[in-house]
């Protein structure tokens, strides 16, 4: 249940394109095509479901205050190396790309002729960074929800890049005012895609405060319940020993 | 704003060389008909989010400019020693190293607007411009060119960030930098005493890529040779 709320949550209400604004640069260069933007799509699907999780065990057994005496001994323990983590989370995205890119040419040169120039342009997109970062700043507390939450984003950021770019190629037959042909329009239809994105924000936490509400509603309720117990108990034993006491 | 800047140049042409014409271009191209953000689609990814705010989006720029100058000329002076091969690598560890000054200044002496910037600071790092201006600029130029292109790349990116602060800040809470300019809504003083309301709505993220659209739209109907053929 907690994975499926994290990954509708991760791919529309937290939409790293729509909420976020993360990637928009290749979001807005590689849009103009439905086909290469499949591609950059799936890529970086890829890249993301192999980066956060790794940034995520870098994170909890090296970077985070305190857990270098998870790995090296508990003398360590006053260690904090997370200024360091802006540096170590974008070695590892940089290294883990061109890893990816030897790897996949080597045994998959199909895919990696439809990949193509996108793969090194990854390094720079600013969703993988940011896939990275908010996983650190949401404290996502384990390494299967780390998985997931690399994985949802990115399909999240397929979805954009796909609507767009179908957007894209159809728009190229109206007549949208000259200074604002390509990028102008471009920017303004993102913006709308964003309103209607915005719809969703009242999917999952909605119905979470309503949950908690009752949950302290009950809570509150049982505690009482208690209490009146208590002083029942305590008014028949007073009365009892007053009784016991006039006897 | 172009004759403005034509003007100034021919004022200042008989000064030093180390601002010769071609240098000053540097500066003043990304401005206007070079603009990062409106012409080269470079660095809209951390820029949008934090523009809510005038003041956010006054640091945002200053902490470009602060890493795109210093790294133009880190980059600059490495650039014959860097293989070819691993350069995106280096590029990142520069920034990166450039960016955690920022984040630890910022979190010294301004630790609430850090804690509003929140990712955004980290993302720097990944600014296209960035990138984009040492693959294109420091690693074929010397220090001095380098540092300038890098100062007006970074200008031009702040121009339009400020543009758009102002309008969200002004328009969605009726305040510039936290002052009231517009009278107050609870008291209904200033405009606010003739019904006026605040538009909340420009205080979300979608309205921020609207309002760079409408500016794509002035700037490009002001100067029709930007004008995107197809």
């Amino acid at each position: 249940m907690e994975h499926l709320e994290l990954f509708f949550k991760s791919i529309f209400i937290d939409n790293m394109v729509f909420a976020t604004f993360l990637g928009m640069c290749s979001y807005l260069a590689v849009s103009k095509k439905v086909a290469t933007a499949v591609g950059l799509g799936a890529a970086v699907i890829f890249v993301l479901a192999v980066t956060v999780p790794l940034n995520w065990l870098l994170d909890q057994y090296i970077l985070q205050p305190g857990a270098l005496a998870k790995t090296l001994g508990p003398e360590y323990a006053s260690y904090d190396l997370s200024f360091l983590s802006f540096i170590m989370f974008i070695a590892t995205i940089a290294t883990m790309v061109q890893l990816v890119e030897i790897v996949v040419e080597k045994f998959s040169p199909a895919l990696y002729n439809s990949l193509g120039i996108f793969l090194p342009l990854i390094a720079v997109n600013c969703a993988i960074l940011g896939g990275s970062l908010f996983m650190q700043s949401r404290e996502i507390p384990t390494l299967g929800m780390a998985l997931n939450y690399g994985i949802s984003s990115g399909i999240g950021w397929f979805l954009a890049i796909l609507a767009i770019a179908a957007i894209r190629e159809k728009i190229r037959y109206s007549s949208v005012p000259a200074p604002l042909r390509g990028l102008g329009i471009t920017f303004i239809l993102t913006g709308l895609m964003a309103i209607g994105f915005m719809s969703f924000g009242g999917m999952l936490t909605g119905s979470d405060d309503g949950n908690k509400k009752e949950k302290v509603e009950q809570a509150i309720k049982v505690e009482d319940k208690k209490k009146e117990d208590v002083v029942k108990k305590e008014e028949e034993k007073s009365a009892k020993t007053t009784t016991a006491l006039n006897q | 704003m172009a004759e403005v800047a034509e003007q100034e140049k021919v004022k200042k042409a008989p000064s030093e060389p180390l601002f010769s014409k071609k240098n000053r271009k540097l500066i003043t191209d990304p401005l206007t008909d070079n603009n990062p953000i409106t012409i080269q689609v470079l660095g809209i990814c951390s820029a949008l989010a934090i523009t809510a705010q005038l003041k956010a989006s006054i640091v945002m720029t200053i902490a470009v400019i602060f890493v795109l100058g210093v790294g133009n000329v880190v980059i600059s002076l490495m650039r014959n020693i860097i293989p070819s091969k691993i350069r995106i690598i280096v590029q990142l560890i520069v920034v990166a190293a450039l960016v955690i000054i920022v984040d630890l200044v910022l979190k010294a002496y301004a630790y609430s607007l850090s804690k509003e910037l929140s990712v955004f600071i980290g993302l720097i790092i990944t600014n296209c411009i960035i990138m984009g201006r040492f693959e294109a600029f420091a690693l074929a130029n010397g220090p001095w060119k380098s540092f300038l292109d890098g100062i007006g790349n970074a200008a031009g990116y702040g121009a339009i960030l400020i543009i758009v602060g102002f309008f969200r800040e002004l328009l969605g809470s009726g305040t510039l930098l936290g002052f009231k300019v517009l009278g107050d809504p609870v008291e209904k003083t200033g405009l606010f005493a003739f019904g006026y309301e605040n538009n909340g709505f420009m205080l979300y993220s979608p309205m921020a890529l609207i309002v760079v659209g409408l500016i794509i739209w002035v700037q490009r109907s002001r100067n029709k040779a930007l004008i995107e053929q197809e």
